[in-house]
C-alpha cells in the first residue's frame, strides 16, 4: 500500500439545523467544510422547528455540495467514499442528508459510510491532534450530554449520560427566562464571566455513585428563583444569575468527568459538542486536568464545536478503515445510541 | 432521451425508466411507507435489470407534490441530488397531475385528490383536450366543502385517487350524484411511467432552487406570520458561516 495516498471523503451532515457538506483528506485535513446555518429562521420560533429545518435542508443540500467540491477544488473522480450522519437527530432533517449521500454514492459508485453524529462530535478533536486510545470523551450539546469511553479506534461506549435535559437544552431554557435570544449559550457564557456564583443553585446527583447527569432540577431552581423575585418586585443581577447557573452546570460536568477519569484510566480526554465552546467549561476542565499528568486534554476547536460535516468526514474515515459501510437501503435512525460500557447499569 | 421517473409523494412508491415515450421498466409497490430505505435500492435494481448506468440517464423526473412532506423530501432530494451530481436535466411533475393524466377521458373535468386531514384535501382540477392535460385550477390545499362548491359549475366530474373512497359519500352528497364518477381503482395509484410521459413535454428546471410543492406553510410559520401581522423577517433565514 502506498502510504502517500490521499484518500478523500465527501461528508454530509443534516441532523439538526445546520446543512453541511465537507471534503476531508485522510480523516485529518479539512479541504472544505461548508455550513449553512438556519439559526435565524428558528430564532423566529424560539427553538428548532423540525418541519422548518427539514425544508431548509432540501433548499441547501446541493448548494452546499457544490461549494464543498469547488472550495476543495476536487471533482467526483477524486473522491474515495461518501460519509453521512444517519443518527441521532431529527428524522426529517437526517433523511435529506441520507438521501443526498446515497444519490452521490450510487451515481459515482462510491462506498457509503454511515456515521453516528456523536462519533462525529468526538472526531472534531481529531483536527487538533491524533486520537490515542483508550480515550474518554465528554460530549455536551443541545441534544446530548454524555461521557463516552473509546477503548480503541471506532469503538464507542457510554459511561454516563444525562437523565433528563441535555446541558445545552438547559442553557436555552434559562436563556429564555433571562429574555435572551435563542440560542443563548454564548451570551450566558459572556454574562457569567462578569458575574459571581452567588445563588448557590443545586448540583444534582453529585453524591450518586455513577457518571450520569441531571439538569432539570437546576433549571427549575433557576426558574423559581427568577419568578419569585419578579413576584416580590426584587431585581436580580443577570450576570450573577448566569454565573451561578453556569457554575452549577460546569461543576456537575467536571466532577463526573473527573470521577470517570479515575475509573477509566485513559491517555486522552476529549471535550466536544456545541456546549464545548463554553469558556467556563473549557477553563474548568483545563484546571482539573493539571491533576492528571498522564492525560492529555483535547478540546474540539471552537469552529468545529457546532454541527459540521468535517467532523463526520473524520469519524467516517476511521469507520471506513474499520470496514464499516452501508448499502443503499441506509435509513435515518433518529434515536441512534452508542452501546453502554460493559458492566454499567443504565 | 432516457428518463428516470420517481414518485414517492404518498404511500405508493413508483419508479420508471423510459426511452422517450417507450417504457423500459417500471416498478410500483404499495406495502410500506419506508421510502427512505427502499427508493435507492429499487432505482439501482431497476437500472441494473435494463443494463443502464447512472450516467446513461438524460433526465430525471419526480413527483414534486403535493403529498406527504417526508415522502416528497425523499423523492425530491434523491432526484435533485442525482441530477446535480450527474449533471443531468431535472423536471418536476405535479403528483396530482399524474393521476389525472392516467384517466384519459377527453373533455371531462378530472379531479385528483389526496386526503390532507380535517376535511381538507390536496386537489387540482384538470381536463384532457386533444390528448393534452390542461390545468383548469392549480393544485391547492382546500376544504372539501369549498372544492365541491367550486365543482358545482361542471356537468360531470371524475374523481381519482385512492383517498376518494373515504369522501365518496360526502362528495355524492354535496354534488349532484348523477354528475359524479369515481375512477376505477386501477387508476388510483400513481404510475411513474406517466410522470416520465408528462416530463417529456416539460422544460428542465434550475436544480439548485428545486424544492417540493408542499402547498402549505408549516404551522410554526403560519403562527409567526399571524403574530407579526404578515410582515416578513429581515434577516436571511439561512446563512453560510
Ligand atoms: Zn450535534
Amino acid at each position: 500500500m502506498n502510504s502517500d495516498k490521499k484518500e478523500l471523503i465527501l461528508a454530509f451532515e443534516t441532523s439538526c439545523d445546520e446543512t453541511s457538506v465537507a471534503v476531508v483528506e485522510n480523516g485529518e485535513q479539512i479541504l472544505s467544510n461548508v455550513i449553512a446555518t438556519q439559526i435565524n429562521s428558528h430564532k423566529r420560533f424560539g427553538g428548532v422547528v423540525p418541519e422548518v429545518a427539514s425544508r431548509h435542508h432540501i433548499e441547501q443540500i446541493t448548494l452546499c455540495l457544490q461549494d464543498a467540491l469547488s472550495e476543495a477544488a476536487v471533482t467526483y473522480s477524486d473522491l474515495d467514499a461518501v460519509a453521512v450522519t444517519y443518527g441521532p437527530g431529527l428524522v426529517g432533517a437526517l433523511l435529506v442528508g441520507v438521501a443526498a449521500a446515497k444519490a452521490v454514492a450510487f451515481a459515482h459508485d462510491l462506498p457509503l459510510i454511515p456515521v453516528n453524529h456523536m462519533a462525529g462530535h468526538i472526531y472534531a478533536a481529531r483536527f487538533v491532534a491524533p486520537l490515542e486510545f483508550p480515550a474518554l470523551a465528554l460530549l455536551v450539546s443541545g441534544g446530548h450530554t454524555e461521557l463516552v469511553y473509546l477503548p480503541e479506534p471506532n469503538r464507542y461506549e457510554i459511561v454516563g449520560e444525562t437523565r433528563d435535559d441535555a446541558a445545552g437544552e438547559a442553557f436555552d431554557k434559562v436563556g429564555r427566562v433571562l429574555g435572551l435570544t435563542y440560542p443563548a449559550g454564548k451570551e450566558i457564557d459572556e454574562l457569567a464571566h462578569k458575574g459571581r456564583d452567588s445563588f448557590d443553585f443545586p448540583r444534582a446527583m453529585l453524591q450518586e455513585d455513577n457518571y450520569d447527569f441531571s439538569f432539570s432540577g437546576l433549571k427549575s431552581a433557576f426558574i423559581n428563583t427568577v419568578h419569585h423575585a419578579q413576584q416580590v418586585g426584587q431585581k436580580l443581577e443577570k450576570c450573577d444569575l448566569a454565573a451561578s447557573f453556569q457554575q452549577s452546570v460546569v461543576d456537575v460536568l467536571v466532577t463526573k468527568t473527573v470521577r470517570a477519569l479515575h475509573a477509566f484510566p485513559v491517555k486522552q480526554l476529549i471535550l466536544a459538542g456545541g456546549v464545548a465552546a463554553n469558556q467556563g467549561l473549557r477553563r474548568a476542565l483545563e484546571n482539573e486536568l493539571t491533576h492528571f499528568n498522564e492525560v492529555q486534554l483535547i478540546k474540539a476547536p471552537l469552529f468545529l464545536c457546532g454541527d459540521n460535516a468535517a467532523m463526520i468526514g473524520a469519524a467516517g474515515y476511521v469507520a471506513w478503515k474499520n470496514d464499516v459501510s452501508a448499502g443503499l437501503d441506509l435509513n435515518a435512525e433518529p434515536s441512534l445510541e452508542f452501546p453502554w460500557v460493559k458492566g454499567a447499569v443504565k | 432521451m432516457k428518463i428516470l421517473a420517481i414518485d414517492t409523494s404518498n404511500q405508493p412508491l413508483s419508479i420508471a425508466l423510459l426511452e422517450d415515450e417507450r417504457l423500459l421498466a417500471t416498478t410500483t409497490t404499495n406495502y410500506s411507507k419506508n421510502h427512505s430505505a427502499t427508493l435507492m435500492p429499487q432505482i439501482a435494481s431497476l437500472m441494473a435489470r435494463v443494463g443502464l448506468k447512472p450516467v446513461d440517464i438524460d433526465r430525471i423526473a419526480v413527483a414534486q407534490g403535493p403529498g406527504s412532506y417526508t415522502g416528497l423530501r425523499i423523492g425530491v432530494t434523491t432526484a435533485k441530488t442525482l441530477a446535480f451530481t450527474l449533471d443531468k436535466e431535472l423536471v418536476g411533475v405535479s403528483s396530482l397531475a399524474v393521476l389525472a393524466k392516467a384517466v384519459h377521458c377527453e373533455g371531462v373535468v378530472i379531479v385528483p385528490l389526496f386526503d390532507a386531514r380535517r376535511e381538507n384535501v390536496f386537489a387540482g382540477i384538470y381536463q384532457e383536450k386533444d390528448g393534452k392535460l390542461i390545468t383548469l385550477q392549480s393544485d391547492q390545499h382546500v376544504a372539501l366543502n369549498e372544492l365541491c362548491a367550486e365543482l358545482k359549475k361542471y356537468q360531470q366530474v371524475i374523481f381519482v385517487g385512492k383517498d376518494t373512497k373515504k369522501f365518496n359519500a360526502k362528495i355524492s352528497d354535496m354534488l349532484m350524484k348523477q354528475n359524479v364518477i369515481f375512477a376505477s381503482s386501477e387508476l388510483n395509484y400513481p404510475q411513474a411511467y406517466v410522470i416520465g410521459l408528462l416530463a417529456l413535454r416539460k422544460c428542465p428546471v434550475e436544480i439548485q432552487n428545486f424544492v417540493p410543492n408542499y402547498l402549505r406553510l408549516t404551522q410554526a410559520e403560519v403562527q409567526w406570520k399571524k403574530k407579526n401581522n404578515g410582515s416578513s423577517f429581515d434577516e436571511p433565514l439561512v446563512e453560510k458561516i
